[in-house]
Protein backbone atom coordinates (compact mmCIF):
# COMPACT_ATOMS: atom_id res chain seq x y z
CA UNK A 1 0.00 0.00 0.00
CA UNK A 2 1.35 3.62 -1.10
CA UNK A 3 2.09 6.08 2.09
CA UNK A 4 0.25 8.83 0.17
CA UNK A 5 -3.42 9.34 -1.04
CA UNK A 6 -4.12 11.16 -4.02
CA UNK A 7 -6.14 14.49 -2.85
CA UNK A 8 -8.53 16.61 -5.10
CA UNK A 9 -10.03 20.18 -3.90
CA UNK A 10 -12.73 21.46 -6.64
CA UNK A 11 -14.32 24.07 -6.47
CA UNK A 12 -17.20 25.04 -8.90
CA UNK A 13 -14.89 27.16 -10.73
CA UNK A 14 -11.55 25.10 -10.86
CA UNK A 15 -9.38 22.44 -9.99
CA UNK A 16 -8.11 23.86 -6.49
CA UNK A 17 -5.42 21.17 -5.39
CA UNK A 18 -4.09 18.20 -6.80
CA UNK A 19 -1.35 16.33 -4.65
CA UNK A 20 -0.52 13.33 -2.66
CA UNK A 21 -1.15 13.77 0.61
CA UNK A 22 0.27 11.85 3.45
CA UNK A 23 -3.19 12.82 5.42
CA UNK A 24 -5.98 14.85 5.30
CA UNK A 25 -8.28 16.45 7.82
CA UNK A 26 -12.04 16.65 6.35
CA UNK A 27 -15.18 18.77 8.65
CA UNK A 28 -17.65 16.30 7.81
CA UNK A 29 -20.93 17.34 9.04
CA UNK A 30 -21.55 14.27 11.33
CA UNK A 31 -17.66 15.12 12.81
CA UNK A 32 -14.10 15.83 11.48
CA UNK A 33 -12.32 12.88 10.21
CA UNK A 34 -9.11 12.10 9.37
CA UNK A 35 -8.46 10.29 6.03
CA UNK A 36 -5.08 8.39 5.76
CA UNK A 37 -4.17 6.15 3.00
CA UNK A 38 -6.24 2.96 2.56
CA UNK A 39 -9.61 4.87 4.17
CA UNK A 40 -12.31 2.61 3.48
CA UNK A 41 -15.05 4.26 0.83
CA UNK A 42 -16.87 7.00 2.49
CA UNK A 43 -19.01 9.48 0.92
CA UNK A 44 -19.67 12.59 3.46
CA UNK A 45 -21.16 16.17 3.51
CA UNK A 46 -19.41 18.67 4.83
CA UNK A 47 -20.29 21.52 7.50
CA UNK A 48 -18.64 24.86 7.15
CA UNK A 49 -15.00 24.22 8.57
CA UNK A 50 -11.34 23.75 7.52
CA UNK A 51 -9.70 20.91 5.99
CA UNK A 52 -6.19 20.71 7.08
CA UNK A 53 -3.83 18.73 4.53
CA UNK A 54 -0.54 17.45 5.47
CA UNK A 55 1.63 16.28 2.34
CA UNK A 56 4.11 14.01 1.82
CA UNK A 57 7.21 15.57 2.81
CA UNK A 58 6.38 16.19 6.22
CA UNK A 59 6.28 20.01 7.04
CA UNK A 60 2.81 22.63 7.69
CA UNK A 61 0.03 21.48 7.01
CA UNK A 62 -2.03 23.81 4.79
CA UNK A 63 -4.89 24.98 6.28
CA UNK A 64 -7.97 25.55 4.03
CA UNK A 65 -11.86 26.50 4.90
CA UNK A 66 -14.00 25.51 2.80
CA UNK A 67 -18.07 25.90 2.88
CA UNK A 68 -20.77 23.60 1.61
CA UNK A 69 -20.17 20.63 -0.35
CA UNK A 70 -19.31 17.13 0.18
CA UNK A 71 -16.25 14.67 0.40
CA UNK A 72 -15.55 11.19 -1.49
CA UNK A 73 -13.04 8.86 -0.50
CA UNK A 74 -12.46 5.83 -2.93
CA UNK A 75 -9.62 3.38 -3.24
CA UNK A 76 -8.10 6.29 -5.67
CA UNK A 77 -7.78 8.82 -3.26
CA UNK A 78 -9.73 11.91 -1.87
CA UNK A 79 -12.13 14.06 -3.55
CA UNK A 80 -13.89 17.05 -1.55
CA UNK A 81 -15.75 19.26 -3.84
CA UNK A 82 -16.59 22.87 -2.27
CA UNK A 83 -18.39 25.30 -3.08
CA UNK A 84 -16.72 27.83 -1.24
CA UNK A 85 -12.81 27.19 -0.90
CA UNK A 86 -10.54 30.06 1.12
CA UNK A 87 -6.66 29.59 1.88
CA UNK A 88 -6.94 30.79 5.32
CA UNK A 89 -2.71 31.91 4.94
CA UNK A 90 -4.27 34.48 2.40
CA UNK A 91 -6.47 36.39 4.76
CA UNK A 92 -5.20 37.75 8.19
CA UNK A 93 -6.75 38.17 11.60
CA UNK A 94 -6.98 41.26 11.51
CA UNK A 95 -8.48 42.09 8.14
CA UNK A 96 -11.14 39.57 8.74
CA UNK A 97 -12.24 41.07 12.44
CA UNK A 98 -12.63 44.11 10.57
CA UNK A 99 -14.93 42.82 7.95
CA UNK A 100 -16.76 41.20 10.66
CA UNK A 101 -17.30 44.42 12.69
CA UNK A 102 -18.04 45.97 8.86
CA UNK A 103 -20.94 43.03 8.57
CA UNK A 104 -22.46 43.81 12.15
CA UNK A 105 -22.82 47.47 10.98
CA UNK A 106 -24.76 46.41 7.86
CA UNK A 107 -27.19 44.38 9.72
CA UNK A 108 -27.81 47.31 12.00
CA UNK A 109 -28.38 50.07 8.92
CA UNK A 110 -30.38 47.41 7.07
CA UNK A 111 -33.73 48.61 6.54
CA UNK A 112 -35.67 45.90 4.81
CA UNK A 113 -36.21 42.81 5.29
CA UNK A 114 -34.74 41.44 2.32
CA UNK A 115 -31.19 43.78 3.31
CA UNK A 116 -31.68 42.51 6.28
CA UNK A 117 -31.61 38.81 5.81
CA UNK A 118 -28.95 39.09 3.35
CA UNK A 119 -26.44 41.06 5.62
CA UNK A 120 -27.44 38.32 8.52
CA UNK A 121 -26.32 35.63 6.53
CA UNK A 122 -23.15 37.71 5.50
CA UNK A 123 -22.54 38.26 9.28
CA UNK A 124 -23.21 34.31 9.73
CA UNK A 125 -20.57 33.41 6.99
CA UNK A 126 -17.28 36.17 7.98
CA UNK A 127 -18.23 34.70 12.01
CA UNK A 128 -17.80 31.10 10.50
CA UNK A 129 -14.36 32.00 8.69
CA UNK A 130 -12.95 34.00 11.94
CA UNK A 131 -13.74 31.17 14.29
CA UNK A 132 -11.58 28.73 11.85
CA UNK A 133 -8.81 31.17 11.40
CA UNK A 134 -8.47 31.51 15.42
CA UNK B 1 -19.62 59.96 -62.56
CA UNK B 2 -19.26 59.37 -59.14
CA UNK B 3 -17.89 62.62 -57.62
CA UNK B 4 -13.78 62.06 -56.16
CA UNK B 5 -14.60 63.90 -52.72
CA UNK B 6 -17.55 61.53 -51.82
CA UNK B 7 -15.90 58.18 -52.88
CA UNK B 8 -12.43 58.98 -50.45
CA UNK B 9 -14.99 60.17 -47.74
CA UNK B 10 -16.80 56.40 -48.32
CA UNK B 11 -13.22 54.90 -48.07
CA UNK B 12 -12.56 56.83 -44.40
CA UNK B 13 -15.18 55.97 -43.20
CA UNK B 14 -15.31 52.17 -44.36
CA UNK B 15 -11.80 52.14 -42.97
CA UNK B 16 -12.87 53.64 -39.40
CA UNK B 17 -15.49 51.14 -39.10
CA UNK B 18 -13.04 47.93 -39.86
CA UNK B 19 -11.00 49.46 -37.41
CA UNK B 20 -13.75 49.33 -34.66
CA UNK B 21 -14.45 45.52 -35.58
CA UNK B 22 -11.06 44.73 -35.61
CA UNK B 23 -10.51 45.78 -31.94
CA UNK B 24 -13.70 44.38 -31.10
CA UNK B 25 -12.49 41.03 -32.71
CA UNK B 26 -8.87 41.23 -30.99
CA UNK B 27 -11.31 41.69 -27.45
CA UNK B 28 -12.89 39.08 -28.37
CA UNK B 29 -10.45 36.92 -28.51
CA UNK B 30 -9.05 37.94 -25.52
CA UNK B 31 -12.09 37.26 -23.56
CA UNK B 32 -12.45 33.97 -25.27
CA UNK B 33 -9.54 32.50 -23.97
CA UNK B 34 -10.42 33.46 -20.26
CA UNK B 35 -14.16 32.44 -21.11
CA UNK B 36 -12.45 28.82 -22.24
CA UNK B 37 -10.31 28.76 -19.29
CA UNK B 38 -12.96 29.20 -17.28
CA UNK B 39 -15.27 26.63 -19.05
CA UNK B 40 -12.76 24.25 -18.63
CA UNK B 41 -11.52 24.89 -14.97
CA UNK B 42 -15.47 24.30 -14.31
CA UNK B 43 -15.37 20.75 -15.85
CA UNK B 44 -14.16 18.49 -13.07
CA UNK B 45 -16.58 19.81 -11.00
CA UNK B 46 -19.64 19.51 -13.04
CA UNK B 47 -18.16 15.87 -13.70
CA UNK B 48 -17.50 15.17 -10.32
CA UNK B 49 -20.70 15.58 -9.28
CA UNK B 50 -22.32 14.06 -12.19
CA UNK B 51 -20.32 10.47 -11.25
CA UNK B 52 -21.32 11.03 -7.57
CA UNK B 53 -24.67 11.72 -8.56
CA UNK B 54 -25.22 8.77 -11.22
CA UNK B 55 -23.65 6.74 -8.23
CA UNK B 56 -26.12 7.84 -5.84
CA UNK B 57 -29.18 7.21 -7.78
CA UNK B 58 -28.30 4.21 -8.84
CA UNK B 59 -28.24 3.24 -5.17
CA UNK B 60 -31.16 4.79 -4.15
CA UNK B 61 -33.53 4.49 -7.96
CA UNK B 62 -36.68 2.63 -7.65
CA UNK B 63 -37.29 3.08 -3.89
CA UNK B 64 -40.33 4.90 -2.72
CA UNK B 65 -39.71 8.39 -1.61
CA UNK B 66 -37.09 9.47 -4.35
CA UNK B 67 -36.74 13.46 -4.17
CA UNK B 68 -39.11 15.13 -6.82
CA UNK B 69 -36.01 16.73 -8.14
CA UNK B 70 -34.38 13.68 -9.19
CA UNK B 71 -38.05 11.40 -9.64
CA UNK B 72 -39.71 14.31 -11.68
CA UNK B 73 -43.50 15.39 -10.43
CA UNK B 74 -44.74 12.28 -11.95
CA UNK B 75 -46.24 14.91 -14.55
CA UNK B 76 -45.17 16.73 -17.39
CA UNK B 77 -47.72 19.37 -17.90
CA UNK B 78 -45.99 22.42 -16.97
CA UNK B 79 -42.61 23.05 -18.80
CA UNK B 80 -40.05 26.02 -17.68
CA UNK B 81 -37.50 26.95 -20.54
CA UNK B 82 -34.70 28.72 -19.50
CA UNK B 83 -33.14 30.60 -22.62
CA UNK B 84 -29.77 31.86 -21.59
CA UNK B 85 -28.39 34.27 -23.91
CA UNK B 86 -25.89 37.02 -23.94
CA UNK B 87 -25.90 40.66 -22.72
CA UNK B 88 -24.38 42.59 -25.82
CA UNK B 89 -25.22 42.26 -29.63
CA UNK B 90 -23.05 42.10 -32.42
CA UNK B 91 -21.73 38.51 -31.80
CA UNK B 92 -23.32 36.98 -35.36
CA UNK B 93 -25.52 34.45 -35.26
CA UNK B 94 -25.43 33.50 -31.59
CA UNK B 95 -28.39 35.05 -30.10
CA UNK B 96 -30.85 33.99 -32.99
CA UNK B 97 -29.44 30.58 -33.18
CA UNK B 98 -30.59 30.05 -29.25
CA UNK B 99 -33.67 31.54 -29.86
CA UNK B 100 -34.72 29.65 -32.67
CA UNK B 101 -34.22 26.63 -31.56
CA UNK B 102 -36.25 27.67 -28.11
CA UNK B 103 -38.90 28.74 -30.22
CA UNK B 104 -39.59 25.26 -32.41
CA UNK B 105 -39.05 23.75 -28.56
CA UNK B 106 -41.95 26.21 -27.26
CA UNK B 107 -43.86 25.65 -30.92
CA UNK B 108 -43.48 21.61 -30.18
CA UNK B 109 -44.80 21.48 -26.20
CA UNK B 110 -47.56 23.94 -26.75
CA UNK B 111 -48.72 21.77 -29.71
CA UNK B 112 -48.51 18.90 -27.05
CA UNK B 113 -50.78 20.76 -25.29
CA UNK B 114 -48.42 20.97 -22.47
CA UNK B 115 -48.04 24.76 -20.24
CA UNK B 116 -44.47 26.67 -21.16
CA UNK B 117 -42.79 29.29 -19.19
CA UNK B 118 -39.98 31.00 -20.01
CA UNK B 119 -37.11 32.07 -17.98
CA UNK B 120 -34.76 34.02 -19.84
CA UNK B 121 -31.12 34.80 -18.34
CA UNK B 122 -29.93 37.54 -20.90
CA UNK B 123 -31.11 41.23 -22.37
CA UNK B 124 -30.92 39.63 -25.98
CA UNK B 125 -33.07 36.98 -25.74
CA UNK B 126 -35.72 39.05 -23.61
CA UNK B 127 -35.47 41.27 -26.89
CA UNK B 128 -36.02 38.54 -29.67
CA UNK B 129 -38.61 36.72 -27.47
CA UNK B 130 -40.75 39.76 -26.08
CA UNK B 131 -43.03 40.22 -29.11
CA UNK B 132 -44.20 36.58 -29.66
CA UNK B 133 -43.90 34.88 -26.30
CA UNK B 134 -44.02 37.88 -23.61
CA UNK B 135 -46.83 36.28 -22.05
CA UNK B 136 -44.89 33.06 -21.37
CA UNK B 137 -42.10 34.84 -19.64
CA UNK B 138 -42.17 34.49 -15.54
CA UNK B 139 -38.77 36.00 -14.85
CA UNK B 140 -35.81 37.71 -16.60
CA UNK B 141 -32.01 37.63 -14.94
CA UNK B 142 -30.18 40.60 -16.11
CA UNK B 143 -26.23 40.17 -15.64
CA UNK B 144 -24.78 42.83 -17.63
CA UNK B 145 -23.17 43.77 -14.45
CA UNK B 146 -21.31 40.96 -14.12
CA UNK B 147 -17.59 40.78 -15.62
CA UNK B 148 -16.28 37.18 -15.24
CA UNK B 149 -19.21 35.18 -13.88
CA UNK B 150 -18.80 33.57 -10.36
CA UNK B 151 -20.28 31.07 -9.08
CA UNK B 152 -22.74 33.28 -7.14
CA UNK B 153 -23.80 34.92 -9.53
CA UNK B 154 -25.79 31.41 -10.65
CA UNK B 155 -26.89 30.91 -7.51
CA UNK B 156 -29.92 32.93 -7.02
CA UNK B 157 -31.23 32.07 -10.69
CA UNK B 158 -30.98 28.65 -9.18
CA UNK B 159 -32.58 29.19 -6.04
CA UNK B 160 -35.40 30.98 -8.00
CA UNK B 161 -35.79 27.95 -10.03
CA UNK B 162 -36.03 25.43 -6.82
CA UNK B 163 -38.50 27.98 -5.12
CA UNK B 164 -40.61 28.28 -8.11
CA UNK B 165 -40.74 23.69 -8.61
CA UNK B 166 -40.86 23.91 -4.73
CA UNK B 167 -44.24 25.82 -5.13
CA UNK B 168 -45.34 23.24 -8.10
CA UNK B 169 -45.71 25.85 -10.72
CA UNK B 170 -43.59 23.52 -13.62
CA UNK B 171 -42.92 19.99 -13.91
CA UNK B 172 -40.08 19.74 -16.19
CA UNK B 173 -36.89 22.47 -16.73
CA UNK B 174 -34.48 22.28 -19.23
CA UNK B 175 -31.82 25.20 -20.38
CA UNK B 176 -31.06 26.66 -23.72
CA UNK B 177 -27.77 27.56 -24.25
CA UNK B 178 -24.60 27.39 -27.00
CA UNK B 179 -22.00 24.66 -26.21
CA UNK B 180 -18.75 25.74 -26.91
CA UNK B 181 -16.60 23.73 -29.27
CA UNK B 182 -14.42 25.96 -31.34
CA UNK B 183 -14.23 29.56 -32.04
CA UNK B 184 -15.81 28.77 -35.06
CA UNK B 185 -18.67 26.46 -34.00
CA UNK B 186 -21.22 26.19 -31.26
CA UNK B 187 -23.46 23.87 -31.10
CA UNK B 188 -27.00 25.17 -29.63
CA UNK B 189 -27.88 22.46 -26.67
CA UNK B 190 -31.05 21.70 -24.86
CA UNK B 191 -30.07 20.50 -21.25
CA UNK B 192 -33.09 18.74 -18.70
CA UNK B 193 -32.17 20.18 -15.29
CA UNK B 194 -35.33 18.74 -13.24
CA UNK B 195 -35.92 15.99 -13.31
CA UNK B 196 -32.74 15.75 -13.14
CA UNK B 197 -30.80 14.15 -16.25
CA UNK B 198 -28.27 11.93 -15.01
CA UNK B 199 -26.16 10.52 -18.08
CA UNK B 200 -26.61 6.77 -18.28
CA UNK B 201 -29.70 6.60 -16.76
CA UNK B 202 -33.00 8.16 -18.15
CA UNK B 203 -34.15 10.26 -15.13
CA UNK B 204 -34.88 7.31 -13.08
CA UNK B 205 -37.25 5.97 -15.55
CA UNK B 206 -38.21 1.92 -15.05
CA UNK B 207 -36.56 1.07 -18.41
CA UNK B 208 -33.63 2.01 -17.70
CA UNK B 209 -33.42 0.59 -13.85
CA UNK B 210 -32.24 -2.64 -15.21
CA UNK B 211 -28.89 -1.10 -16.50
CA UNK B 212 -28.57 0.82 -13.48
CA UNK B 213 -29.02 -1.80 -10.94
CA UNK B 214 -25.54 -3.96 -12.31
CA UNK B 215 -23.52 -2.04 -9.55
CA UNK B 216 -22.33 1.22 -9.26
CA UNK B 217 -21.89 1.12 -12.78
CA UNK B 218 -22.74 4.63 -14.70
CA UNK B 219 -22.05 6.67 -18.11
CA UNK B 220 -20.76 9.62 -16.13
CA UNK B 221 -17.72 11.54 -17.34
CA UNK B 222 -15.49 10.14 -15.07
CA UNK B 223 -14.70 6.37 -14.31
CA UNK B 224 -16.65 5.08 -11.94
CA UNK B 225 -14.24 4.71 -8.68
CA UNK B 226 -13.12 0.87 -8.46
CA UNK B 227 -14.36 -0.13 -5.58
CA UNK B 228 -12.47 -3.42 -5.31
CA UNK B 229 -16.14 -5.20 -4.25
CA UNK B 230 -16.27 -2.60 -1.57
CA UNK B 231 -19.36 -0.45 -0.71
CA UNK B 232 -19.46 3.33 0.17
CA UNK B 233 -20.54 4.16 3.63
CA UNK B 234 -22.78 7.07 3.56
CA UNK B 235 -22.39 9.81 6.35
CA UNK B 236 -25.13 10.87 6.90
CA UNK B 237 -27.15 8.45 4.91
CA UNK B 238 -27.47 7.80 0.70
CA UNK B 239 -31.14 10.29 0.92
CA UNK B 240 -29.66 12.91 2.72
CA UNK B 241 -26.74 13.15 0.43
CA UNK B 242 -29.00 13.42 -1.98
CA UNK B 243 -30.91 15.92 -0.93
CA UNK B 244 -28.74 17.86 -0.33
CA UNK B 245 -26.60 17.35 -3.74
CA UNK B 246 -29.56 17.95 -5.90
CA UNK B 247 -30.27 21.51 -5.38
CA UNK B 248 -25.97 22.23 -5.61
CA UNK B 249 -26.58 19.79 -8.80
CA UNK B 250 -28.65 22.20 -10.35
CA UNK B 251 -26.63 25.26 -9.42
CA UNK B 252 -23.66 23.25 -10.90
CA UNK B 253 -25.43 22.46 -14.35
CA UNK B 254 -26.53 25.84 -14.22
CA UNK B 255 -23.23 27.51 -13.82
CA UNK B 256 -21.39 25.02 -16.41
CA UNK B 257 -24.26 26.01 -19.12
CA UNK B 258 -23.53 30.08 -18.13
CA UNK B 259 -19.77 29.36 -18.62
CA UNK B 260 -20.15 27.60 -21.94
CA UNK B 261 -22.61 30.30 -23.10
CA UNK B 262 -20.12 33.37 -22.27
CA UNK B 263 -17.16 31.13 -24.05
CA UNK B 264 -19.33 30.67 -27.27
CA UNK B 265 -20.63 34.36 -27.24
CA UNK B 266 -17.24 35.57 -27.57
CA UNK B 267 -15.90 33.03 -30.22
CA UNK B 268 -19.40 33.94 -31.85
CA UNK B 269 -18.62 37.21 -32.01
CA UNK B 270 -14.58 37.00 -32.55
CA UNK B 271 -15.83 35.30 -36.08
CA UNK B 272 -18.94 37.93 -36.62
CA UNK B 273 -16.21 40.49 -36.15
CA UNK B 274 -12.91 38.93 -38.02
CA UNK B 275 -15.63 38.22 -41.45
CA UNK B 276 -16.63 42.05 -40.72
CA UNK B 277 -13.26 43.28 -41.03
CA UNK B 278 -12.64 41.18 -43.89
CA UNK B 279 -15.86 42.42 -45.66
CA UNK B 280 -14.19 46.15 -44.90
CA UNK B 281 -11.14 45.69 -46.66
CA UNK B 282 -12.49 44.25 -49.54
CA UNK B 283 -15.17 47.13 -49.70
CA UNK B 284 -12.07 49.41 -49.31
CA UNK B 285 -10.36 47.60 -52.50
CA UNK B 286 -12.64 48.14 -54.39
CA UNK B 287 -13.49 52.06 -53.49
CA UNK B 288 -9.83 52.39 -54.04
CA UNK B 289 -10.12 51.08 -57.55
CA UNK B 290 -12.81 53.07 -58.58
CA UNK B 291 -11.08 56.42 -57.16
CA UNK B 292 -8.37 55.47 -58.66
CA UNK B 293 -10.28 55.07 -61.79
CA UNK B 294 -12.22 57.85 -61.47
CA UNK B 295 -8.98 60.19 -60.77
CA UNK B 296 -7.65 58.57 -63.59
CA UNK B 297 -10.53 59.74 -66.21
CA UNK B 298 -10.71 62.90 -64.87
CA UNK B 299 -6.99 63.61 -65.54
CA UNK B 300 -7.74 62.14 -68.90
CA UNK B 301 -10.33 64.45 -70.11
CA UNK B 302 -8.43 67.69 -68.50
CA UNK B 303 -5.97 66.40 -70.97
CA UNK B 304 -7.74 66.13 -73.72
CA UNK B 305 -9.46 69.03 -73.00
CA UNK B 306 -6.02 71.31 -72.79
CA UNK B 307 -5.06 69.36 -76.22
CA UNK B 308 -8.22 69.99 -77.88
CA UNK B 309 -8.29 73.67 -77.07
CA UNK B 310 -4.67 74.12 -78.35
CA UNK B 311 -5.41 71.85 -81.63
CA UNK B 312 -8.11 74.77 -81.86
CA UNK B 313 -5.96 77.64 -82.04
Amino acid sequence: MSDSIHFELVSPERLLMDIAAASVVVPGSEGDFTVLPGHAPVMSTIRPGVVEVMETGGGEPSRLFVRGGFAEVTSEGLVILAEEVIVLADVSREELQQKVADAGEDVEDARTDEEKRLAIEALARLTELAEAKS
Amino acid sequence: MANLKDLKTRIQSVKSTQKITKAMQMVAASKLRRAQEAAEAARPYAGRMASVLSGLAASVAGQPGMPPLLAGTGREDVHLVIVATSERGLCGGFNSNIVRAAKKRIIALQGDGKTVKLLCIGRKGVAQLKSQYGALIVDTVDLSHVKSLAFADVQPIAERVLAMFGDGEFDVCSVFYARFKSALTQIVTEHQLIPAAISGQASGQDDDAGTNDAGNENGGETPPPDLKGSIYEYEPDEEEILQTLLPRNLSVQLFGALLENAASEQGSRMTAMDSATRNASDMIDALSLKYNRTRQAVITSELIEIISGAEAL
